[in-house]
């Protein structure tokens, strides 16, 4: 099927090319004044880079999870963004090398590698089970595994699609999705769990590793739904790309802004009214501190602000609209792991460093890169999918189709 | 009344009948371009392009389902506020009477119970049912309505309408069959 869909994206749209180097240079320049920063104080740096990480990793993560929800769902969304979606989970070797500097700082951000703490706290004591540093290499060493081996294998399928049509790679790929998912959600839990979570490691919460599992979610439908509306404005995606497919993805998105409020509010309720020593000190430090500003600022504009404006089926339907509502829900993402993260650092109250910025900045510079490099070499639609004609059916190409009928 | 009704009838409009839905949005747009504006559609299955096709008014269906969560809301707030402090306050855990978090919970279940009561009964009432009775209901082919048939009626309150040029209108614009509505 030779559509002028099926043509490679970095053909149909040159400028791509030009932002790939607009993103590489954000990111060497990020990169370059970060170790400027690892130099002047190393213990700031690992806290930024954690936070920013935590980003990046989600947008891949989010959308390998995204990925495979479309394959056992189905839907015109889903094949609207599908190429987006692979090419942002081919970044994860990418993602996995930029692990390595949390390996070197563990001294820095956990504080049960610090043998003599841990000598002194019978709990700790009784946790170093888990938390102790070989086992800890060794389970992230797991998640990269099962992570990049879904990825590359769903990649690799998707591609042979395109090129032979085979129907029978499809169900394979159904197949795959259902066990991936499950893989998924025990994987992105234990990774919350031992990078996040273990900050405070006497404190826990199960519906935790579901919480920054919803919001890799929400980060990576909003960065998608921005690639989209880029894309959509040049040819030949403005022929096939409409208001239709914009308001399905933002319904998507949404329901995952509900989803984090839910997850959000389940684990305050929880602990608000069980009211124990053990559990409420992580929000002690959260909301009884001038870091209580922070906390209500994610109530406002990471709940509120979002649902009430993504209500609206004309923002949701106005490419221009929506794209702003998605850049302020990433802001909104990096306020959240700023907020998961940096009191524990200082527990006294709000803190803020030029790195808490500076690093975000490299590490979206970095991702952004790679991903406009993976998305260049695809075909800018899934023109095999089995719902390709039916996704297009909703855009502007349908509405001609039926004006010269 | 009734029995100058079956003498005379008055008739209610002119009902078109199209083969496929196409036919239907193309000569229901040709209507309302044409200046039509008393008319109807009906069909067995729902055309989303119709509604633009005779540019018919926006609903103000999700304006009231907003309401009636909004109102589900506060409704269920307040009444969790009257019960635990006026009503019947108990001491729980030490906990202040007003307290709100544990009251969200209810008051997220009443706003989906508002809206969607409100948006199944607000969508009966906007679209004026339940109808036993319609004048469409007097042509016998109408019936296909419900399976496999696509049909316009303009209404004799149209001002635009006229038994015979509207006949024509209808049967320029593709109706296989026009058919006179009595009331």
């Amino acid at each position: 099927m030779a559509t002028p869909f099926s043509q490679n994206a970095g053909q149909a749209i040159p400028e791509l090319a030009q932002q790939q180097r607009t993103f590489l240079m954000v990111g060497a320049a990020g990169a370059v004044l970060s170790a400027i920063g690892y130099f002047t104080n190393s213990t700031q740096f690992f806290e930024s880079y954690l936070m920013a990480y935590f980003l990046v990793l989600g947008f891949s993560l989010g959308s390998l999870g995204l990925m495979m929800i479309h394959q056992l769902s189905g839907g015109a969304w889903g094949v609207i963004i599908r190429q987006q979606l692979g090419a942002a989970t081919r970044v994860l070797p990418i993602v996995t090398v930029l692990f390595l500097p949390i390996v070197f700082g563990m001294h820095n951000l956990y504080e049960w590698t610090h043998e003599d703490i841990v000598a002194a706290d019978p709990i700790l004591k009784a946790k170093a089970v888990w938390l102790n540093q070989s086992f800890f290499i060794v389970r992230a060493v797991i998640y990269f595994v099962v992570w990049n081996g879904l990825a590359f294998i769903l990649n690799k399928w998707s591609l042979d699609q395109e090129r032979t049509g085979d129907p029978a790679i499809a169900v394979r790929m159904q197949r795959v999705s259902a066990g991936g998912l499950l893989l998924m959600a025990g994987t992105v839990t234990f990774a919350a769990f031992d990078w996040l979570m273990s900050l405070e490691p006497h404190w826990f919460s199960t519906i935790y590793g579901m919480l920054v599992g919803g919001g890799m979610l929400l980060g990576s439908m909003a960065l998608q739904i921005i690639t989209l509306v880029w894309l959509s404005r040049r040819k030949p995606l403005s022929d096939a790309v409409g208001s239709q497919h914009f308001h399905d993805l933002a319904n998507l998105m949404l329901a995952f802004v509900v989803l984090w409020a839910y997850f959000s509010f389940s684990q305050y309720l929880l602990i608000w009214s069980g009211n124990l020593p053990e559990e409420i000190q992580w929000y002690m430090h959260r909301t009884f501190t001038s870091w209580r500003g922070i906390a209500m600022a994610l109530v406002l504009f990471h709940f509120i602000v979002p649902f009430s404006l993504l209500l609206s089926r004309v923002i949701k339907r106005e490419p221009t609209s929506i794209i702003k509502v998605c850049v302020a829900i990433i802001v909104a993402r990096l306020i959240d792991l700023f907020w998961l993260t940096a009191p524990e650092f200082h527990k006294d109250g709000f803190s803020i460093s030029w790195m808490d910025i500076v690093l975000p900045l490299a590490l979206i510079g970095i991702w952004g890169g790679f991903f406009l490099g993976q998305l260049r070499t695809r075909a800018l639609l899934p023109v095999h999918d089995s719902q390709f004609e039916e996704a297009l059916a909703l855009g502007p190409i349908h509405g001609e189709a039926k004006a010269a009928h | 009344m009734h029995t100058k009704h079956a003498k005379h009838p008055i008739t209610y409009g002119l009902l078109a009948e199209f083969d496929d839905q196409h036919s239907l949005v193309d000569a229901a747009h040709r209507a309302h371009v044409a200046g039509y504006t008393k008319m109807d559609a009906f069909s067995p299955l729902p055309i989303e392009e119709l509604h633009h096709a005779m540019a018919l008014p926006t609903t103000k269906l999700p304006a009231l389902v907003l309401a009636g969560g909004l109102t589900g809301a506060l409704g269920g707030f307040l009444l969790q506020t009257w019960v635990a402090t006026m009503a019947y306050p108990l001491n729980i855990g030490g906990k202040p009477m007003f307290s709100w978090p544990m009251f969200i919970p209810v008051t997220f279940e009443c706003t989906i119970l508002g809206a969607a009561l409100t948006a199944v009964f607000g969508m009966l009432a906007l679209n004026g049912l339940p109808q036993p009775y319609h004048p469409v209901f007097n042509v016998p082919s109408f019936a296909l309505a419900s399976r496999d048939r696509f049909f316009l009626c303009i209404e004799a309150e149209d001002d635009k309408f006229d038994l015979d040029d509207t006949r024509r209108f209808l049967q320029s614009v593709g109706a296989k069959e026009v058919s006179v509505v009595e009331d």
